[in-house]
């Protein structure tokens, strides 16, 4: 075997695969007892997904946010951090571009930058208050997210509330057209789909994911304080400001991210009551990817496809949508409790007789 | 005398709002003294609240119960967030999984699994309709009678007595038990307690199962108190504030409550404010994040200083060195 589909089989990869195949399954068996027939529902939430170019297009824009916080919660487990603060960090990212595209008037080459750079920064900012917070104070990355991811939820309901509302509405004014991500062009290539500019910076994004972990002396370092911190201590990594830096670049994907549903698909910014969950996705992505750049990618398209698509699910075979998250939430089980799975694993091949 | 009577019902609302959380809270720290992370307070709550309403429901229009309805489906709604922890203390105990991975996991399999479920039982239905018959105020006698105070404080919701009463369980069982003893030396130092034969893994698994049955009482009581019925939003947060309470409490039972409290004034404010106009002065969305900001405060030592349990979130393997 070449050494690439060894990797394929190894059981690093092989967890999520089996991870995904188990949600499905048990999935599967969820609509038997409620009297559905899971081939239908499956078969109509693919349909949905991939259908007619509409539909394919608008299943790009789903997969498009996933992507962005799939990196941002993988770029820092790489560190060893737990972010579960993508949410907050993709609303900051979003209001801060919102603010960018209602306020400021200038030519496109220009808003379209700064709008970004905005995100990035409130992004980035957002998460590093965590990183400061591990390294100076020693608090546990998990529960400031939490409580920051709610801070930005009414953070941002407040800035959109004062500085952006469009009266009588529950949400900011319009960005201007010079600030958008979205081209008439590209959206008449997919029967008027929202499909939007944002999935080529996604997959920018990927690619510098890639190259500042594995190809810059930064990324190096990265990576060595999430293998271990005391170690990398030891050999003169400053471990503490690691964890600011990782965090700022984390939260700039996700506040990226953000930027790109406002200036892309919506070109406004709602007024929250509830996370829109791009945040809570980006964990799953990770999970299933490994949190490598091409396991990110093609963890969001499951995500985007499986999310989109669930809506078809409804209509094809009477199965309440909320199925889906069920069968997410399955995934992110059983990837996390990969013990069970190569439990089930082992005992698969010992049955085939493989030797390990 | 009018601002007697609003001072009155403040600390009525605020007792209604806190006891969702001395549940949770509750909940939240029988898990983390064991050395389990917990934060699936919310999808626990969920889960219990959906628990409630759907027994609750089913039993009023099909069985034709009355005043009876909502106990069953409180006591329902125990059993079943008993069960549905049971997946995070077998990923956290038994495979060593990641506790925070799974307790996203079961975040997310709760919003999903309770809205699924409700609209297959219901026709298509997302929420289910109001219920007819839901915990009533009582009202303890002669106390109650006391102007002002009596309102205030001795005319609430039953499960606002249980809650209360809960909280001086909890700090009894805790400090002076055997039990107590154990699970707090499980949560601290497992090798130590391993070594003078506790079981470790079972202190854990039936630590996380109690704390799912807590945290499902305290959805249960929103559901069949403040909301009457079960929607998307019933539990929107509660089980977050819940951790930020128990945290800013320092994972100790009476503190916690007094941070319940403290969060529910937040939470009662809120509505009187809207009332008397103070909105305009103290945006609403501030008031929204106060426990969050002050949660982040005190953890970062700005405002006292809380230090987590030894062993929380490793899990333990026996034997290992």
């Amino acid at each position: 075997m070449t050494g690439f589909v060894k990797r394929l089989f190894s059981e690093s990869t092989l967890i999520p695969v089996v991870s995904i195949l188990i949600g499905l399954i048990l999935g599967a068996v969820i609509m038997l007892a409620g009297h559905y027939n899971p081939f239908l529902a499956y078969g109509s939430l693919f349909a949905k997904a991939f259908g007619d170019m509409y539909n394919f297009g608008e299943t790009i824009r789903q997969i498009t946010p996933y992507i962005f916080t799939g990196l941002a919660v993988a770029f820092a487990f790489r560190t060893g951090l737990f972010n579960i603060g993508a949410e907050g960090q993709f609303i900051m990212g979003a209001v801060a571009a919102a603010c960018v595209g209602v306020l400021l008037d200038a030519p496109w080459f220009l808003h379209v930058p700064l709008a970004l750079a905005a995100s990035a920064l409130a992004g980035g900012l957002w998460g590093s208050i965590v990183g400061y917070l591990k390294a100076a104070r020693g608090v546990h990355e998990v529960i400031t997210t939490i409580m920051l991811n709610w801070i930005a939820l009414h953070a941002a309901n407040y800035i959109v509330r004062t500085a952006l509302l469009e009266k009588g509405m529950a949400r900011s004014k319009y960005i201007q057209e010079s600030a958008w991500l979205s081209s008439p062009g590209l959206s008449e290539l997919f029967d008027h789909a929202r499909i939007h500019y944002g999935v080529l910076i996604a997959l920018a994004l990927s690619v510098l994911f890639y190259y500042v972990l594995w190809k810059t002396r930064q990324g190096y370092e990265l990576r060595a304080v999430g293998f271990n911190p005391d170690a990398s201590e030891y050999a003169g990594i400053n471990v503490k400001s690691t964890f600011v830096k990782t965090m700022f670049i984390s939260g700039l994907f996700a506040g990226v991210g953000g930027a790109c549903e406002v200036m892309g698909v919506f070109h406004y910014q709602t007024i929250n009551a509830a996370f829109p969950g791009y945040g809570l996705m980006g964990i799953a992505v990770a999970l299933i990817g490994r949190n490598t750049a091409v396991g990110v990618v093609l963890g969001a398209v499951l995500i985007g496809v499986l999310t989109y698509g669930a809506s078809g699910m409804k209509f094809g075979a009477g199965v309440p949508e909320e199925l889906i998250h069920v069968v997410i939430a399955l995934v992110i089980f059983f990837v996390a409790a990969g013990g069970m799975v190569e439990l089930l694993i082992r005992r698969f091949r010992k049955k085939n007789g493989t030797v390990h | 005398m009018a601002v007697l009577q609003v001072a009155s019902d403040l600390i009525q609302t605020t007792i209604v709002f806190a006891t969702a959380l001395v549940f949770a809270m509750l909940g939240g720290l029988i898990s983390e003294r064991s050395g389990v992370v917990n934060i699936a307070l919310e999808g626990m709550m969920m889960v219990g609240a959906f628990t409630a309403a759907i027994v609750t429901y089913f039993l009023e229009t099909n069985a034709g119960l009355g005043g009876s309805a909502p106990w069953i489906g409180f006591v329902c709604a125990i059993a079943a967030g008993a069960v549905f922890a049971l997946p995070h203390a077998a990923a956290s105990v038994t495979f060593r999984a990641d506790q925070v991975v799974s307790g996203v996991a079961l975040n997310l399999l709760a919003a999903g699994a309770t809205i699924y479920l409700c609209k297959m039982l219901l026709n298509g239905a997302a929420q289910t309709p109001t219920l007819k018959h839901v915990f009533s105020k009582w009202a303890v006698p002669a106390l109650s009678d006391i102007p002002y105070l009596g309102p205030a404080l001795f005319v609430a919701y039953p499960t606002s007595y249980i809650a209360f009463l809960l909280v001086a369980v909890m700090a009894f069982v805790l400090y002076k038990t055997p039990a107590g003893l154990r699970l707090r030396a499980v949560g601290e130092h497992p090798k130590a307690a391993d070594s003078v034969a506790i079981n470790v893994y079972r202190v854990r698994y039936a630590a996380v199962m109690i704390s799912g049955a807590l945290a499902a009482m305290g959805g249960a009581t929103i559901a069949l108190t403040t909301t009457s019925n079960f929607s998307h939003n019933t539990i929107s947060g509660q089980g977050f504030i819940a951790l930020a309470a128990l945290i800013f409490g320092k994972w100790r039972p009476v503190a916690g409550m007094f941070a319940a409290l403290f969060f529910g004034i937040a939470s009662a404010l809120k509505s009187v404010f809207q009332v008397y106009g103070i909105t305009n002065y103290i945006p609403v969305d501030f008031i929204y994040m106060f426990p969050y900001i002050l949660t982040v405060l005190v953890l970062a030592g700005f405002v006292g200083r809380a230090v987590a349990p030894g062993a929380v979130g490793k899990p333990y393997r026996k034997g290992e060195r």
